[in-house]
């Protein structure tokens, strides 16, 4: 099944693109695919924060097909 | 209530009368208790020129809609605006404003307070800063308590 994938900020700069779409397995959760994206592009990052479809998520959430994922570093507005 | 995510500057006191224009609360609110965030020309004793803020469009409005509706729920608010800028930002352009209506000056400030607190530490915005030497995103608020 396929998600989308986006970064932002210094994340997006890291990974050297804003979205991407990712092919994963069933029953994977968000923080495996994290780790997945990690080692393919062998980089490091701390403190990540992670939402699908536009809401917060506990690293163990369970990655639907068609989720928009989302990884960025702590938020910084205000 | 209103939230907007803004592209150009504004002017966070013109703004709140602007809204409070078109409310039909005369006679109903007692208190307004608002909280500013303007742009400095420091931080961690560098010299800033500007910032840049990018956001996360239609999860970053969403986000700030639930932190609302939590305080709606918690307090006796009659109203709530919340405006916050995105793209480049001058020195001393106004960043955010938060402002709540209530009818009595407890809803209002412990509202606004933790709105803006909730704001900082969950809407997706980042701040990237243009100093004297070089350019930095910026990794960490500081503690609002």
């Amino acid at each position: 099944m396929q998600v989308s994938v986006k970064y932002f900020a210094s994340l997006r700069e890291l990974m050297g693109e804003a979205s991407s779409v990712i092919d994963i397995e069933e029953n994977i959760s968000v923080s495996e695919l994290w780790q997945s994206i990690l080692e393919s592009k062998k980089v490091v990052f701390d403190n990540v924060m992670m939402a699908v479809n536009m809401e917060y998520v506990k690293s163990e959430h369970q990655l639907k097909s068609g989720d928009e994922v989302a990884f960025f570093p702590p938020v910084t507005g205000g | 209530m209103l939230i907007e995510i803004r592209k150009e500057a504004f002017n966070a006191y013109a703004e709140m009368q602007y809204y409070l224009d078109e409310l039909d609360i005369d006679g109903q609110y007692g208190a307004t208790a608002s909280f500013v965030g303007t742009m400095r020309d420091f931080n961690e004793d560098k010299n800033i020129t500007s910032l840049t803020l990018e956001y996360y469009p239609g999860m970053t409005e969403k986000h700030l809609e639930t932190i609302v509706n939590g305080a709606i729920e918690k307090w006796n608010l009659l109203d709530v605006l919340i405006l916050h800028r995105v793209g480049k930002i001058k020195i001393a352009e106004d960043i955010v404003l938060v402002a709540t209506w209530s009818a009595h000056r407890k809803d209002a400030f412990e509202s606004c307070r933790v709105i803006m607190e909730q704001l900082k530490s969950g809407a997706p915005f980042w701040k990237k800063e243009e100093t004297t030497t070089g350019v930095k995103w910026v990794e960490k608020n500081t503690p609002g308590f």
